[in-house]
């Protein structure tokens, strides 16, 4: 049964995932180690995509900003409250707050898929304006001051519970690579789950799924809350391993980024984005080294590319070939298939008001 | 008095600005239902176009209002032709494709001319004086602009044979197609139109604000707000909420600094598009243009 | 006369602009009946429809569900009430499988056993056991209507509202449809917006005419059929 093999995958992502996580630090040199931190917030932020795009078929294009205000809020928190325990749950929990905001008034406007990506945009957009313009000492929130473009330092991780056991950058990676472990596992149980279920349905034929007698606008209202949180959760680990925080998450270049690695790694998978944010993270680094080719250049061309001659991303079309060669039909098969099959229809009832 | 007046000017130069922005990224919605997202790098485009050819000695007046549109509409219609008619149908595909399109655009441009300002060229006309409050006369010629673009847009859309294919597309893309018009040659020209008013825009502009190769940026979120908000029509959804859009944000700007005059604009457009999830104009002016 | 009125609409009216789609349609069904409406093209019928099923909201008037005014309601509510509802176009999960399709239906209303034994008696009862893994946009038209209706079976409604359920079958299909609806009659009442004149004699218990957005008559299948104005408006329109 298809089941079975999904299942096997997962094991098998598992075990590297823990290996990963216990050898990294033993082979590799602290700097590379403090540089994984930051792929790894940007993976999980990959995912969080990767689950409200991919599953939900919540079009954002400024999933970005629920990262950024997720690391805004954790580092004006932990600087007002003199630690970073409490400031990990209230940078998650504005984040997803927020996103259900922004939501509510998206989804029970039903807005269409389309306007919704230009939207959550421009909300990015909008917070990179604001957050440039308040270098004034007048913009500070407690003892928090938002320094305009410099952007703020962030306070590096404590154990919880003890402010003053603060973490070396080993162990926040450590944090950070449980964290994306967990978060993928969380995200694999809740697509399984009831409401998983519910989503995907909504993602398929959104009418269908109200006649049924689902709510969809709450479900997605929560599908997109929790992608909130989670890229919220994504944006504390990228100040830790940044140790700034600055306006430039909420700037056009990252939301880009953001979409281009669920595009290349592929929707419908929750491993792709994750492999996407990771592979476009060492192409980027490797490409600063040299300064003849510009990254907008480099990443523009990307998503060209993808989205005329592979659209459903990498992951999807590899397993596809894999079945192909085995003669295989499995599960992750037909998510491919059905996803290409559906793309043209579903484009045709975007914009019939 | 005069204080009212120079607040009236600005407030009315605040809509002119955002119907400027707004129009040639209203003129392809409009049409294709397309947001077309390397909108920005359009303005920015036109607003090298002016730098560069102004400071190789070309008029500015020529540079501003026949070059840019030029250079820039002719850039849309090879983007068209080679990029986005692929994609017809594929609403969401479009949308990235004009993203990376975007990036493309941005990269080029900074490996060209670097990613810092060029050389910049100061606005002509000179400032006027109302009372004891100076106004500068280019916002006045920019206003002035905006007034005859509008008038422009309304009569090709009133009058000309294209202008009853975009009517006709406006009201749905089957009634178009039902009048047996090629629909392909439509969209392409409708690109490369919306890309010369958007060069034309950012080439009036760029003596304002400069240029720089990430200046579409801080377009964009405007000009998607007002078209997303003003919905379909071209000409009176950019006009209806521009005059919503651009009031609220030159009133909050005056009375809380230009930071609130944003957040207030990008408030307002949720809130409206919450009443009225298609735009203004699918719920008020219906068969406007 | 069978039990209590489960649907009324009063004065119900739908407005497109201009046009008007329905025109103070005063309508009651009763429990346990099987009403067809019919009508040529454009009689309103599935506009109305969709007034029911608050897929639309009516421009006057008011469609009452078991004393339960649901002019405002949105589609998931009225489904929540016990409505299972069937759209004209086949409404289904396209990329999920069939028994994905009709476990997503059970399990709303259902915990976790009691929706997996509805699955599989589901299942039995549209006879798609067989190809339950396969996904819903690989079968044939005639059973993608099947696990739309299964869909409408499985969440155990009270009353049932079908839009042309045989729309496109070939004429086996066509029976078993019929078959199985009067199963349905059963346990829930129902309303069938239906063009095929021969499905409808399968399984009319009483017929209401639509025209021009209003209702032109109500009667039994053979009343209404012999209708010298019933044949006019139908078959006029028919001919063109």
């Amino acid at each position: 049964m298809n089941r079975t093999r999904e299942n096997s995958w997962l094991i098998l992502i598992a075990v590297l995932g823990v290996v990963f996580l216990i050898g990294a630090p033993q082979v590799l040199e602290l700097f590379t180690i403090i540089n994984l931190t930051t792929a790894i917030a940007l993976a999980l932020l990959a995912l969080s995509l990767g689950l409200i795009w991919g599953f939900g078929g919540i079009l954002c294009f400024g999933q970005s900003t629920f990262f950024g205000i997720g690391a805004y809020a954790y580092v004006v928190s932990a600087i007002n409250f003199g630690g970073t325990s409490w400031a990990v749950v209230v940078a998650v929990l504005v984040a997803a707050a927020f996103a259900a905001v922004l939501g509510y008034f998206m989804f029970y406007g039903r807005v269409s898929d389309v306007y919704l990506g230009v939207i959550t945009l421009t909300v990015s957009l909008i917070f990179y304006n604001l957050m440039r313009r308040t270098s004034g000492p007048e913009y500070k929130i407690g003892d928090a001051q938002l320094g305009g473009f410099n952007g703020m330092n962030a306070p590096p991780l404590n154990m919880p519970g003890d402010a003053s056991w603060i973490l070396f950058p080993e162990d926040v990676f450590y944090v950070a690579m449980a964290a994306l472990i967990i978060g993928y596992f969380l995200c694999v149980w809740l697509i399984r789950s009831h409401f998983g279920r519910v989503a995907v349905a909504i993602r398929e034929n959104e009418l269908r799924a109200e006649l049924v007698g689902y709510d969809v606008r709450l479900h997605k209202l929560i599908l997109f809350a929790i992608g909130g949180g989670l890229a919220g959760a994504a944006g504390v680990l990228f100040a830790n391993g940044v140790g700034r925080i600055t306006p430039d998450v909420f700037n056009l270049y990252n939301a880009a980024l953001t979409i281009i690695w669920v595009i290349v790694g592929g929707r419908g998978t929750l491993i792709g984005p994750i492999l996407g944010a990771f592979g476009l993270f060492y192409l980027i680094s490797s490409l600063g080294q040299q300064a003849s080719i510009n990254n907008n250049l480099v990443l523009g061309v990307i998503l060209v590319v993808f989205v005329l001659l592979v659209p459903r991303g990498i992951v999807p079309s590899v397993i596809d070939l894999w079945d192909r060669r085995r003669g295989r039909r499995g599960a992750f098969a037909r998510q491919g298939r059905r996803r290409r099959s559906r793309s043209p229809r579903k484009a045709e009832t975007h914009h019939e008001g | 008095m005069d204080l009212y007046l120079a607040l009236a000017l600005q407030i009315v130069y605040g809509i002119a600005n955002l119907v400027l922005i707004s129009l040639g990224l209203a003129i392809i919605f409009g049409m294709m239902r397309v947001i077309n997202l390397a909108h920005g790098e359009f303005l920015m485009l036109g607003g090298y176009t002016v730098v560069v050819s102004t400071n190789a000695g070309l008029n500015i007046w020529i540079a501003m209002l026949i070059l840019a549109p030029l250079v820039v509409g002719i850039i849309g219609v090879i983007v068209e032709r080679v990029m986005i008619r692929f994609l017809y149908g594929r609403m969401v595909d479009t949308l990235l494709a004009t993203w990376g399109l975007s990036l493309v655009l941005i990269g080029l441009v900074t490996t060209i001319f670097g990613a810092q300002t060029a050389t910049s060229i100061s606005p002509p006309l000179g400032a006027i004086q109302i009372g004891e409050f100076t106004s500068s006369g280019y916002e006045l010629f920019l206003i002035g602009v905006t007034a005859v673009l509008s008038i422009l847009a309304y009569c090709a859309l009133k009058y000309t044979r294209i202008g009853l294919i975009a009517r006709g597309t406006m009201q749905g893309a089957e009634i178009a197609s039902a009048l047996g018009v090629s629909t392909s040659r439509t969209y392409a020209i409708t690109f490369g139109v919306g890309a010369a008013v958007s060069g034309l825009a950012g080439g009036l502009l760029a003596p304002i604000t400069g240029v720089l190769p990430s200046i579409g940026a801080t377009y964009i979120a405007k000009a998607f707000i007002t078209v997303i908000s003003g919905g379909t029509a071209i000409l009176a959804g950019t006009l209806s909420a521009s005059t919503l859009l651009g009031g609220v944000n030159s009133v909050l700007s005056y009375i809380t600094g230009p930071t609130m005059g944003e957040v207030g604009l990008l408030v307002v457009a949720i809130v409206l598009l919450r009443l009225m999830p298609q735009g203004i104009t699918a719920r008020l002016f219906r068969r406007s243009l | 006369m069978k039990g209590e009125i489960v649907v009324e609409t009063r004065g119900l009216s739908m407005h497109f602009g201009g046009v008007v789609a329905v025109d103070q349609v005063d309508f009651t069904l009763r429990e346990k009946e099987l009403r067809c409406l019919i009508g040529p093209n454009g009689a309103g019928k599935s506009t109305f429809f969709k007034c029911l099923t608050g897929q639309l909201k009516p421009t006057f008037g008011d469609v009452v569900i078991r004393d339960l005014n649901v002019n405002r309601a949105h589609s998931h509510e009225i489904a929540g009430l016990g409505v299972g509802i069937k759209t004209q176009v086949p409404n289904v999960f396209e990329g999920l499988s069939v028994q994905e399709n009709i476990w997503l239906a059970a399990r709303r209303f259902h915990p976790a056993a009691r929706a997996r034994s509805l699955v599989e008696e589901t299942l039995d009862r549209i006879r798609l056991t067989d190809i339950r893994r396969e996904t819903v946009n690989e079968i044939s038209h005639g059973q993608r209507q099947w696990v739309e209706l299964g869909m409408v079976i499985a969440a155990e409604p009270w009353l049932v509202l079908l839009d042309e359920p045989a729309a496109g079958m070939t004429h086996e299909e066509v029976q078993l449809t019929a078959e199985l609806i009067r199963e349905i009659n059963k346990t829930a009442s129902l309303i069938v917006v239906e063009h095929d004149m021969q499905f409808i004699r399968m399984i009319a218990d009483k017929v209401t005419v639509f025209h021009r957005g209003a209702i032109l008559i109500e009667d039994t299948m053979d009343v209404v059929a012999a209708d010298p104005m019933v044949r006019e408006v139908y078959l006029g329109h028919r001919k063109k």
